[in-house]
């Protein structure tokens, strides 16, 4: 399964996205959200949603010096975050800017796809998706 | 109150020194929970007796509360300040990001105080605070401009506030408001002239750090329960789809909506500003404030073809809403959705309270057609019903005055009619410009006794659509009815949050949200920080020098039919008077 977005045109930047996904990692506030929204250039513009999109071959795995993120199936990656060091080669690697950095700890928030912030989107902006066999 | 929760700190910016330092304050908090009874305290704490609104001594003072980034809907930010349009409490709530981005920046309260020798903005990240130079943006002739610019220079993309004020605000226009986010406003009582006084041009608020939460299985079933009635209860789905524009339809159907300075309360004409017609025709986006999923604000696309060119258009974006659609609209005799988006554009551009410009203009139009203006006082302009340029001109020459006259709608309609006269249809109840409902007694009461004669106070109009045309209600009974809607709001606009989402939180909800963010408080706990509140406002009143004793009522408010019949002044003047000694009496 992947996280997709639908429509980033539907996007009202309400943000419920971003802090469901810190209460499913059973805390609160925003510093471990894996998902981001921002205006693009402005309100009146619209928003971005930004979140990782389970690449196949993902460059942040790839640039790890200590092999902290593993490639899971269907796409993106899992830290292990006793490897990880808080390089930051990750986050550097991802063009989309979907490696999020939780700064009270010093290290990546990466999207693993879950899906539990799909329920908290009432206007039809993200779905989860199934990934077919490469 | 956690331990750990960072809600306590308050940050205080010396703006003349260019200081700045964080006190812990759970004392405050614990006691008054944060918003509106947290502020009130912090402006007895820091604003002088007596102090001049636009001097450095008035302080700006902006709180959030504990539910804030916790649960859903709460994110209004109160800003307390002394009020240069009344010389008395100044009180002033808005949503965007603001909220969400002081309680993460590491914040319950922001406290500035001081005035700055050359313009300047504050960029709060975190716990970095720095001073940077704003002369490059003083004088810029839009909002939206500053606001491009500031966001282009400052880190925080997604989890920052940019609040910010327009010309209105540097030329101390006593109802200039601080626009944040493009389309939310601390709109009214003139906090935009404060800033504009400190030569502040804007305050930027970034954060994203993590909260403490407890009773973890509970927090998740209390924030479902809040979460799913935003999203399917049908007052929040009447937000979502039309937004509070909806309400133009049937208040002018009701006989409710002023127009043309209250000569009338309802005209066919309405349908032609409805929030149906805004959305059939120029809907081009709905935008959310921060954590709520209701998406309230509406924003319609405007398409004008450039006049000097074939085929070359702009499209610009303009907010709708309710009040603006009623001051700028129908209050103006203009029934043309275009006209208004066009006047609304540029009251945005300059950062001036749209219900004060409003009500303003209206009066100034009156004044004119029976001659106690002139076009000399004018500067040449014949102001009419519905000429919407005309309006976009005066409104200029309000934030760039050309004489007296220009300086005196600057300072709001209770000023001007003081001078030139025609009191008897300035519509302005305790100096404040009033809101577009005429619906009976308790609107007007209600707007006399609140403490920022906001209609949002108390909710009058409320009263008078459900209560007082089913059955009468003696002066006693209503001022009990008005105290206890304000006590109750009171208690909301402490934990922030929004009034759209009252009937979600109501007690019970209340309770168990706090619980989860560390607040173990009783239902007789919260009906003490309402009415504890309460009165410290009106202690604040009184130490200015408010009375309720022999405020202005307009003649015009009983010479248009209302909903719920007025007929004089009596009714609403003993109302007034039991809810003052309601207050005092702290009952």
């Amino acid at each position: 399964m992947r996280l997709a977005i639908v429509d980033s045109e539907r996007c009202v930047g309400c943000q419920d996205c971003m802090f469901a996904c810190v209460r499913r990692q059973g805390r609160a506030g925003l510093s471990e959200t894996c998902i981001g929204v921002r205006s693009a250039g402005g309100m009146e513009k619209g928003f971005v949603v930004i979140v990782c999109r389970a690449c196949a071959d993902p460059p942040c795995a790839r640039v790890c010096p200590v092999d902290a993120l593993m490639v899971r199936d269907g796409g993106g990656v899992r830290l292990d975050s006793a490897k990880c060091i808080g390089c930051g080669y990750c986050r550097d690697a991802c063009l989309i800017g979907a490696v999020f950095w939780d700064d009270e700890v010093n290290k990546p928030m990466i999207c693993v796809h879950c899906g539990y912030c799909v329920k908290y989107c009432p206007h039809g902006v993200l779905r989860q998706e199934k990934v077919e066999a490469a | 109150m956690f331990e750990n929760d960072m809600l306590a700190n308050v940050l205080f910016v010396d703006l003349s020194r260019k200081r700045f330092w964080t006190e812990k304050r759970r004392d405050l908090f614990e006691r008054y929970l944060g918003g509106a009874g947290a502020a009130t305290q912090l402006l007895h704490e820091q604003c002088p007796q007596g102090c001049d609104p636009l001097g450095p001594e008035n302080p700006i003072i902006f709180a959030v509360g504990p539910l804030t980034s916790l649960f859903p809907l709460a994110s209004k930010t109160v800003a307390m300040f002394k009020s240069p349009h009344t010389g008395n409490l100044g009180e002033s709530h808005c949503g965007g990001r603001s909220a969400v981005s002081i309680r993460l920046a590491g914040y319950g309260a922001i406290v500035i105080k001081g005035a700055s020798d050359s313009p300047v903005y504050l960029a709060i990240h975190g716990d970095k605070v720095r001073f940077r130079d704003a002369s490059s943006l003083w004088g810029t002739e839009s909002v939206f401009t500053v606001g491009r610019i500031i966001r282009e220079n400052e880190p925080g993309p997604g989890v920052r506030t940019i609040m910010r004020i327009g010309k209105a605000g540097e030329r101390l226009i006593s109802y200039a408001g601080v626009t944040t986010e493009t389309y939310r406003h601390f709109g009214r009582l003139g906090l935009g002239a404060v800033f504009g006084a400190k030569r502040l041009k804007a305050v930027v608020v970034s954060g994203r750090r993590s909260l403490p939460v407890s009773h973890k299985k509970q927090y998740q079933e209390v924030y479902d329960e809040i979460y799913s009635a935003a999203v399917s209860s049908p007052v929040m789905k009447k937000y979502h789809d039309l937004g509070t524009a909806e309400n133009i339809r049937p208040l002018n159907a009701l006989g409710g909506l002023p127009w043309k300075n209250l000569n009338t309360a309802r005209l066919d004409e309405a349908s032609g500003i409805s929030g149906e017609t805004l959305a059939e025709h120029y809907l081009g986006r709905r935008l959310a404030c921060a954590h709520c999923p209701v998406a309230c604000i509406h924003i319609a696309a405007l398409r004008e073809p450039y006049k000097d060119e074939p085929y070359f258009y702009k499209t610009s974006m303009i907010s709708y809403d309710y009040e603006p659609i009623y001051a700028l609209g129908s209050m103006l005799g203009i029934s043309n959705a275009e006209g208004y988006l066009k006047l609304m554009d540029r009251i945005e551009a300059w950062g001036i309270d749209a219900i004060s410009t409003g009500v303003v203009l209206a009066w100034a139009t009156e004044a004119q057609k029976q001659g106690i203006i002139t076009e000399k006082e004018t500067a040449g302009l014949m102001l009419d019903w519905g000429d919407h340029q005309t309006y976009i001109d005066a409104a200029r020459l309000i934030v760039e005055p050309p004489n007296e006259f220009y300086q005196s709608l600057g300072r709001g309609v209770d000023h001007a009619a003081s001078v030139y006269g025609g009191q008897d249809f300035a519509l302005a109840f305790g100096g404040n410009e009033m809101a577009g409902y005429h619906t009976g007694p308790a609107t007007y009461a209600g707007l006399l006794a609140g403490a920022r004669h906001s209609h949002l106070d108390n909710a009058g109009y409320s009263i008078d659509q459900k209560v007082l045309r089913e059955k009468s209600l003696k002066p006693e009974e209503l001022a009990q009815a008005l105290l206890s809607e304000e006590r109750w709001r009171q208690v909301l606009s402490s934990l922030v949050v929004c009034f759209f989402a009252r009937g979600i939180y109501q007690r019970e909800v209340v309770l168990k949200a706090l619980r989860c963010a560390g607040f173990d408080c009783s239902a007789d706990d919260l009906d003490r920080i309402g009415q504890d509140t309460m009165r410290e406002k009106y202690r604040f009143k009184f130490r200015e020098g408010f009375s309720l004793d022999n405020l202005r009522l307009p003649q015009r408010i009983f010479e248009t039919s209302a909903p719920v019949a007025l007929s004089d002044t009596q009714f609403i003047r003993q109302t007034v008077e039991h809810f003052k000694q309601l207050v005092l009496s702290g009952e």
